[in-house]
C-alpha cells in the first residue's frame, strides 16, 4: 500500500524546502517511511519519504552502507546478503503486529532504533549508526558523524536521532556499519519451562564466552541461538548442551527466530506493550503482568518483555511503551523524570522550534501519544 | 603556542578568595585546593605543550559533593573544567586561569557488581584497568581498553568515548555504557539510562558519551561487562608494501572472520620499535598484528582462514604465536611503540579516521606531506577500523618546530576528512582540533551541536574553549545568550 500524500520529496533539497515552508507557516507534518511503525496518532500532513530512496554507497570491504531513508529494508538486506553481510542488530518487521501493509524502510528503522534478538550480542541500531544527514524543523540541512567506524568529532547527534521517531528531524541519508552474516545458526530449545527457569538458562548461557546471539522465551519454550563459523557453532553447541543439561535442551534446526524478532505470537488481540527491564527482574514482572490478565514473552535474555493484554503495565514496570494501542488509553511513551523531560523538551525545541515534526509523538507529558 | 585560549574573566579572578571560601563552606577541608604550588599539578593534561594553572581545584568524593561544588560555581558564574586522570591527548582537560578544576580521582568506589545482569556500577573516577582487574577473578571483563588504561578513568573514557585495540569486535565506550549519573551545571542530579537495555525517551546518554565535559559532570556509571574469552592468539604478518597490507585488511574483513584487533605499523615505526624493544619484527615496510579469540579449535580455524588470505598476497612473513610467550613477543613491539617513538624525540600523536579502503592512499599522501614539511612521521594504528595514529616527530627546543609539526598535523587531519574520514577517532577534539572543526562541519552542523550544549549548559560554564572554534562559539553565544536571558 502506498500512502497518498502531496508531500513526497525526492531529494534532500526538496525536504528542506518543504520543512522551511512548514516551519514558517507552523504547519505540522507526520513523517512516513513505509508507514509501518508506531501508532499513527500524531497530527499533521503526511510527509512521505518513499521517493527519497536508494543506496548511495555500499563497500563490503569497509563494512559500510550509506543509503537514503525511503529505501526498502528487504532490498537492503538482500543486497547485503549477496556479500555475506547483514545489519547485525537484526531489524524487526513490525507489520504483522501493527496490522499494517507498508514496506519497512531504512529511515523508519533508524528513527525507531529498532533491533531484534541479536541486541544482546550486537547492540541496537544506534550502535551501528555511523552518521546521518537530516533536515531539522526549520529546514536546515544538517549532518553528524560520518561513514567511518570510529569517530568522536564533536557531539554525537546520530545517537539522538536514532530512536527519536522523527521528532528531531527528517533523516535524508544514513550510514550504517555492516557485519559478516553468520553462515548458519543452531538453536537450543528448552520446552516447557516457566519464566524463572528461562531466566536461569539465559543467565547461565550469557555468562559464557560462546557469543549467544539470541535468548528468548515464547509460548513456554526458551530458546538460545548460536552463530559463527561451522566449527565454532558445533563447539559452542556442545559446551552449552553440557552446561545446561539439567534443563533438557533439544537441538532444533527450524527455530522461529524471525517470528520471535517480529513478535508474531502476539499478532492481533488487544494492546501490546514493550517493556525494558533488568533481566533478573523479568520473572517477577511477568508474574505481575500475567495476573493483570494478559500474556508475556521474553527476549534479550530477559531484558525485553512483550506484554499483550489489558491493564496498565506501567504500574509494575515504568519503562513500558505502548506499541499497539487497540483500546488502551494514556500516553504511548513512558513518562520521564522532571529534569530529563526538561532536557528532552529543550532539545526538541532546538531541533524543531515551531513543533511541526510529528507533534504529539514521544511527548514526555501525560497528554501526548 | 598556536592554539589561542580566550582571555580569562577578570571579574572571576578578582573574586578568587570568595569563590574558594564558598567552595570550602560546602566541601570537606581537604577537597578544595587553592595553593598555587598545588594547583600547578593540574595545569595540563597529556597535551603538555599547553599549560595554565587553574583558579582552584576541587576533589569531591561523592555525587552530592560534586553537586554542591557545581551549585557554588554556577551561583558565582565560575567556569568548571572536569578532569579525570589528565591523560587526554587533545587538551580536553586543559584549565583556564578563571576556572575551577573538578577532579574525579577520589570518586573511586565500586558500587555494585551484578554478574547475573552483566553490569557493574562504579564511581566515575575509577581507572579503566581497575574495572577489568576487579572482574578478572569473576571471569568477566570491561571491553574498551585504551592503551592508557592503567591511568585513565571511566569519567575520561565516557567524556571522550574512548576506544582501544579490541574495539573492532567489542565497540568503543558508547557501545558498552548502560547508564550514568550526571550533575548538571546547576547542581541538579540526573540519571540517564540504567541497567535496562535502552532509554525511555531520547538517547541522552548517547549524546553525553563523547561530549568532552561539555554537557554535565559524570559521577557514576553503569558499564556492560562481558564473559572473558577462552583464549586469544595474535599473528604477525609482514608485507613489502603498505598497499598490500591495506588490501589484506580489507580482505580479512570481507571474509567473515571478525578478529578482535587488526593493528598496523609502518617502516619508521618498526625501525624505532626494533632499536628500543628488540621485538624481533621482520624488516619490511608494513606489519599487521591480527588477534583472534575463542577456544583453541576456534582460534586454529580463524587463523587458517587469515593465513589463506595473507598467503594469496605474498607476505614477507607470517608468524603465528604458538604459546603465551610468543604472543607477548608479537604484542611487545606494538605496545611499546609510543614509548619507542618518545625516545626519538618529541612527537604529536594524531588520531584521524579514514575509510579502510583509503588507507593505502592516505599513507602515501602522508609520506608526501612528510617530505613537504620536512618532518618525520611514523604510523601505528588500528587498521581494522581505519583509526590512524600518525606520530609527527619534532624538537620542542627548536623554535618554530612545534608550529611546523602542528601545521603538518592539520594537513594530515584535513586529508582524513577529504578522503571521507574524520578529525578524531578516539582522542577527542579538545583544544587541539577545535579550530579544524570547520573543515569537517558546516556552520549549521556546528550550530546544532552548540544548541544541544545550550540546553544542557545554558551559561556555557562547563569546559570552556574546547570542541567548538572560538569565533563560532562567540558568534553563537552573542546571538543566543540574550535570548536565553530574556526567557
Ligand atoms: C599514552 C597514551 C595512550 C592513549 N591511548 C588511547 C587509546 O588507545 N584509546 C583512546 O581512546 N584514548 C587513548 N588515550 C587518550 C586518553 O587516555 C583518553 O582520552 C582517556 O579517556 C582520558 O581519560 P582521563 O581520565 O585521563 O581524562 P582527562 O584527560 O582527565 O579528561 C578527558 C576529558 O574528559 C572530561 N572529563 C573528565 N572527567 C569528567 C567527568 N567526570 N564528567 C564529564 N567530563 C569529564 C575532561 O574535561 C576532558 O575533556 C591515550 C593517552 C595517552 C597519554
Amino acid at each position: 500500500m502506498t500512502v497518498v500524500t502531496d508531500l513526497a520529496p525526492a531529494t534532500e533539497t526538496e525536504v528542506a524546502a518543504i520543512l522551511s515552508e512548514c516551519h514558517a507557516r507552523r504547519r505540522p507534518v507526520r513523517i512516513l517511511g513505509g508507514g509501518t511503525r508506531v501508532e499513527n496518532r500524531t497530527l499533521g500532513e503526511p510527509l512521505s519519504l518513499s521517493r527519497l530512496s536508494g543506496v548511495v554507497t555500499y563497500s563490503p570491504g569497509e563494512m559500510t552502507l550509506i543509503a537514503r531513508p525511503g529505501t526498502p529494508l528487504p532490498q537492503i538486506l538482500a543486497m547485503l546478503a549477496a556479500e555475506n553481510q547483514t545489519l547485525a542488530f537484526e531489524p524487526p518487521d513490525m507489520r504483522a503486529i501493527l496490522g499494517r501493509s507498508g514496506t519497512p524502510t531504512l529511515g523508519g528503522m533508524v528513527a525507531a532504533n529498532a533491533g531484534g534478538p541479536r541486541r544482546i550480542l550486537a547492540g541496537a541500531c544506534r550502535d551501528h549508526l555511523l552518521g546521518v544527514r537530516f533536515v531539522d524543523g526549520q529546514g536546515r540541512i544538517l549532518k553528524n558523524g560520518g561513514r567511518v567506524m570510529k569517530n568522536v568529532t564533536g557531539l554525537d547527534l546520530s545517537k539522538l536521532l536514532a530512536g527519536s521517531h522523527g521528532t528531531l528531524g527528517v533523516l535524508t541519508e544514513v550510514a550504517l556499519k555492516t557485519l559478516p552474516l553468520s553462515p548458519a545458526r543452531t538453536t537450543l530449545a528448552f520446552p516447557g519451562v516457566d519464566d524463572t527457569t528461562a531466566l536461569r538458562i539465559f543467565t547461565a548461557a550469557l555468562s559464557t564466552p560462546y557469543d549467544v546471539s539470541g535468548a528468548a522465551h515464547v509460548g513456554g519454550t526458551a530458546y538460545l541461538r548460536i552463530e559463527g563459523l561451522d566449527g565454532q557453532r558445533a563447539y559452542r553447541r556442545d559446551r552449552l548442551l553440557a552446561l545446561l543439561a539439567e534443563y533438557r535442551p533439544e537441538v532444533v534446526d527450524d527455530a522461529p527466530w524471525d517470528a520471535i524478532r517480529d513478535v508474531t505470537h502476539f499478532v492481533g488481540g488487544g494492546p501490546l506493550w514493550r517493556i525494558l527491564c533488568r533481566p533478573t527482574d523479568a520473572p517477577g514482572l511477568c508474574a505481575g503482568l500475567r495476573a493483570m490478565g494478559g500474556d508475556c514473552s521474553l527476549d534479550w535474555g530477559g531484558g525485553l518483555i512483550w506484554y499483550r493484554g489489558p491493564g496498565h503495565p506501567r504500574a509494575l514496570a515504568p519503562h513500558a511503551t505502548l506499541i499497539r494501542r487497540a483500546d488502551a488509553v494514556g500516553p504511548a511513551f513512558p513518562p520521564l523524570p522532571g529534569a530529563v523531560a526538561r532536557i528532552q523538551d529543550g532539545l526538541r525545541r532546538s531541533f524543531d522550534p515551531a513543533g511541526i515534526l510529528n507533534p504529539g509523538l514521544m511527548a514526555s507529558d501525560a497528554t501526548g501519544a | 603556542m598556536t592554539i589561542a585560549m580566550p582571555a580569562p574573566d577578570a571579574q572571576v579572578i578578582a573574586q578568587r578568595p570568595q569563590i574558594v571560601a564558598a567552595l570550602r563552606a560546602v566541601l570537606p577541608a581537604d577537597a578544595v585546593i587553592d595553593d598555587p604550588h598545588e594547583t600547578r599539578a593540574y595545569e595540563c593534561d597529556a597535551l603538555t605543550a599547553y599549560r595554565c594553572p587553574p583558579l582552584a581545584v576541587v576533589l569531591p568524593r561523592t555525587t552530592a559533593e560534586v553537586a554542591a561544588a557545581m551549585r557554588v560555581s554556577h551561583g558565582l558564574g565560575v567556569p568548571v573544567v572536569p578532569r579525570g586522570a589528565g591523560t587526554s591527548l587533545a587538551g580536553g582537560a586543559l584549565p583556564t586561569a578563571d576556572c575551577v578544576i573538578l577532579g574525579t580521582m577520589r570518586l573511586n568506589a565500586f558500587l555494585d557488581i551484578d554478574l547475573a545482569n552483566r553490569y557493574v556500577r562504579v564511581q566515575s573516577g575509577v581507572t579503566n584497568l581497575s574495572v577489568s582487574a576487579e572482574l578478572e577473578p569473576l571471569g568477566f571483563f570491561y571491553a574498551p581498553d585504551p592503551s592508557s588504561q592503567l591511568a585513565c578513568t571511566i569519567a575520561g573514557n565516557i567524556a571522550m568515548n574512548s576506544g582501544g585495540a579490541h574495539c573492532l569486535k567489542y565497540g568503543v565506550t558508547t557501545n558498552n555504557l548502560l547508564g550514568a549519573t550526571v550533575v548538571l551545571t546547576t547542581g541538579e542530579i540526573i540519571e540517564l539510562g540504567g541497567p535496562e537495555p535502552g532509554p525511555a525517551g531520547l538517547d541522552l546518554l548517547g549524546v553525553l558519551c563523547g561530549s568532552e565535559g561539555q554537557l554535565g559532570v559524570v559521577t557514576e556509571a553503569t558499564l556492560r561487562i562481558l564473559p572473558r574469552p577462552e583464549g586469544a592468539r595474535p599473528v604477525l604478518i609482514g608485507f613489502d608494501s603498505p598497499e598490500v597490507a591495506g588490501e589484506c585488511v580489507a580482505n580479512i574483513i570481507r571474509s567473515g572472520v571478525l578478529p578482535v584487533a587488526i593493528e598496523y605499523m609502518d617502516e619508521p615505526c618498526l625501525r624505532a620499535v626494533e632499536s628500543f624493544a628488540k621485538a624481533g619484527y621482520p624488516d619490511c615496510p608494513a606489519v599487521l598484528i591480527v588477534e583472534v579469540e575463542g577456544s583453541k579449535a576456534e582460534i586454529d580455524d580463524q587463523i587458517a582462514r587469515i593465513r589463506a588470505i595473507a598467503d594469496a598476497l605474498n607476505p614477507v612473513e607470517f608468524r603465528e604465536s604458538r604459546n603465551a610467550d610468543e604472543s607477548l613477543a608479537i604484542w611487545k613491539g606494538r605496545k611499546s611503540a609510543f614509548g619507542a617513538m618518545g625516545r626519538l624525540g618529541d612527537y604529536i600523536c594524531l588520531d584521524g579516521t579514514v575509510p579502510v579502503g583509503q588507507l593505502p592512499h592516505t599513507l602515501r599522501r602522508i609520506g608526501e606531506l612528510s617530505r613537504q614539511h620536512g618532518l618525520e612521521v611514523a604510523n601505528v594504528f588500528h587498521a581494522g577500523d581505519g583509526n590512524m595514529h600518525p606520530l609527527i616527530l619534532f624538537d620542542a627546543n627548536t623554535p618554530g618546530d612545534l608550529a611546523r609539526a602542528e601545521a603538518f598535523g592539520a594537513d594530515i587531519l584535513r586529508l582524513c576528512v577529504e578522503v571521507g574520514g574524520c578529525l578524531t577517532g578516539e582522542h577527542g577534539v579538545g583544544v587541539e582540533k577545535r579550530d579544524l572543526m570547520g573543515d569537517q562541519y558546516d556552520p549549521d552542523d556546528l550550530a546544532i551541536q552548540m544548541q544541544v550544549k545550550d540546553v544542557f549548559d545554558p551559561g556555557w560554564l562547563l569546559n570552556p574553549a574546547k570542541v567548538f572554534p572560538l569565533e563560532a562559539s562567540a558568534a553563537h553565544r552573542a546571538h543566543t545568550a540574550p535570548l536565553a536571558a530574556a526567557e
